[in-house]
């Protein structure tokens, strides 16, 4: 019980206080970014916080494995919400599907990796791969400070937009995430 | 990401980290959180944002507001303050004291002047490790002992097991478990500059491996000169009642550079320090040859042998070790415990035990087992990770220079 409460608060402590110095990859460079962060969030359109502290982006789609797609015609945007790169900590190697492959929703596409722990990451779409975020190679802490927009991940050309439904809207996944969070 | 909950994955994490024998204490992971023991110090930790999380049989931090990056990284520019009162502290006592864990142990114990430690492994029959320890001299009728907190129920058992024997046969050996005492790891290059604030013992006088009884905050602590970061530092046994003073009284003393520091970072150090995990990198089926622990068999017992598995060991130490830990960096995701080591053809020569990213080098480091043959630093490798192989290369351990405070 302790340490459910313990870990929602300290979530919202974590944008703010470690977030600025989580650049290690290039540094200076990075420095930049993350120093903008609150200015990054700011400027997102229609996020809000949920309970945690994180953020949920209202027009995008969520999977319950926590990663978010944006849907722009026939692309799909997606990346790991702040949920969940804030319960993963410091992002040190995003492992990034090939341009041309396909990806099927709900089956694994990558990895993210952080100091201790390693976590596959799941298509919340079908499609082709059409670009990944190289810049995640140099500097895979984008994921860290800037989760919905710099820290994407990959780009899929989508097959099937009825599936779309399958996913959660802001409002159900922020609902999702308190009580996820409130199971420990 | 999938599964019940991300902060699972922090179990799972720690389950990785402590990976300690599970048949022992495996049950106890999947505790309610009720059922797992605090140290007195959890109010402290919760109330400094530490997330507590289970880890063998416990309740402890795995990190606070701090990452483990920022952790790891001030640890070596600053300093850190462990809680590892879930480590099992125990003294040996009587005349025959030494003579007796000469039976259990590597280390030439007799050859030990008082007030100095060294670490040691205690080994099965079959030269296997049944954990790795630092033991400590008191005097001669008095031997101070810290064991790994997942192993405490075996290892307890398996001495006691030999003392009956011993005693049986008119040995004269008893034990106390120092279950009324806490322990504080205070490590980093202002840990000797904090902690001298608060005892008048003279701390340039007392040098790595080196144990001292002494007031320290006005309570009656052991400190031993030793630690699990590769870093300068103490490990101090103080009475519970004066734990959480004292750890307060060294935060304060050092004005807030010396942080409270979890097992997450712990974890990170001690890799990049070179450092075994017991139940990683060391298990019941690996010799302290093979491990990488040739020197800590003291010549005498290399000569005589007299411990148990003795005569596996000093096999292996005239013939050579089948496999031996080594180091590595590499490219790619960062290896994990059993990844698969392959030589440049794509061969299988051995499997990573222990593996991470190094906050303070900013580069992957691992360790693991290999073929002898393949150990030399320099070998290219493969490492496997999730079925793609990445460069690997043999490093020489430790991969931050250690700094430990010696004489000379």
């Amino acid at each position: 019980m302790a340490s459910r409460l313990l870990w929602a608060s300290s979530a919202a402590s974590y944008l703010r206080i470690s977030v600025s110095h989580r650049g290690f990859a290039s540094e200076e460079k990075i420095d930049i970014e993350e120093g903008c962060k609150d200015l990054l969030i700011e400027a997102l359109p229609n996020h809000k916080h949920v309970e945690s502290g994180n953020l949920v982006v209202e027009d995008f789609k969520y999977a319950e494995s926590h990663e978010w797609v944006k849907v722009d015609g026939k692309t799909a945007t997606v990346g790991i919400t702040d949920h969940a790169q804030d319960h993963l900590g410091d992002v040190v190697y995003v492992e990034l599907p090939e341009v041309g492959a396909a990806v099927i929703q709900g089956s694994g596409f990558g990895a993210v990796e952080s100091v201790k722990a390693t976590s596959d990451i799941y298509s919340p779409v079908s499609g082709d791969v059409v670009e990944v975020n190289e810049e995640l190679n140099n500097s895979p802490g984008l994921v860290n400070s800037s989760p919905y927009e710099k820290g994407w991940i990959m780009k899929v050309e989508i097959k099937d937009d009825s599936e779309l439904k399958n996913l959660k809207n802001s409002d159900e996944y922020a609902k999702f995430c308190e009580e996820e969070d409130a199971k420990h | 990401m999938r599964g019940g909950g991300l902060w699972q994955l922090g179990q799972s994490i720690t389950r990785r980290l402590a990976q300690v024998d599970k048949k022992v204490a495996g049950r106890r992971y999947f505790a309610s959180e009720a059922e797992l023991k605090k140290t007195v110090l959890y109010d402290f930790h919760v109330a400094n944002g530490g997330k507590m999380v289970p880890f063998a049989g416990w309740s402890m931090p795995i990190q606070y507001k701090d990452s483990i990056m920022e952790s790891t990284v001030n640890c070596r520019q600053n300093g850190s303050l462990f809680d590892v009162s879930h480590m099992c502290g125990f003294s040996l006592k009587g005349k025959d004291c030494i003579p007796f864990l000469e039976k259990l142990v590597i280390a030439d114990v007799a050859a030990l002047a008082p007030g100095t430690g060294t670490l040691t492994v205690f080994t099965n029959e079959k030269g296997g490790a049944i954990d790795d320890s630092v033991i400590t001299k008191v005097q001669n009728d008095h031997m101070y002992i810290v064991v790994n907190a997942g192993c405490r129920d075996k290892d307890l058992a398996h001495i006691e097991e030999h003392m009956k024997a011993f005693k049986a046969k008119g040995g004269d050996v008893s034990w106390h478990i120092h279950d009324e005492r806490s322990l504080l790891a205070l490590q980093g290059p202002l840990a000797a500059s904090a902690l001298q604030h608060l005892t008048k013992d003279d701390l340039n006088k007392l040098y790595f491996g080196e144990f001292r009884m002494t007031d320290i905050n006005g309570a009656h602590c052991f400190i031993t000169r030793t630690g699990y970061t590769g870093e300068d530092g103490f490990e101090i046994s103080v009475p519970s009642e004066n734990a959480v003073d004292l750890a307060k009284a060294i935060l304060e003393k050092s004005e807030g550079k010396i942080r409270l520091t979890g097992l997450g970072a712990r974890d990170s150090l001690r890799l990049e320090a070179g450092l075994c995990l017991y139940g990683n990198d060391m298990e019941q089926h690996i010799t302290p040859v093979e491990a990488g622990l040739t020197w800590a068999i003291g010549k005498r017992r290399k000569a005589e042998g007299g411990f148990l598995g003795a005569e596996v060991i000093l096999k292996q130490l005239a013939e050579g070790p089948k496999i031996r830990l080594v180091g590595f960096t590499s490219t790619g995701p960062p290896p994990r415990s059993h990844s698969e080591i392959q030589d440049e053809k794509g061969t299988n020569i051995g499997e990573i035990t222990s593996g991470g990213f190094s906050p303070c080098l900013k580069k992957n480091i691992a360790m693991g087992y290999v073929k002898s043959g393949f150990h030399k630093a320099g070998t290219k490798a493969k490492i496997v990770v999730r079925g793609k192989a990445y460069d690997g290369v043999v490093t020489k351990k430790p991969f931050v220079p250690t700094k430990y405070y010696k004489s000379s």
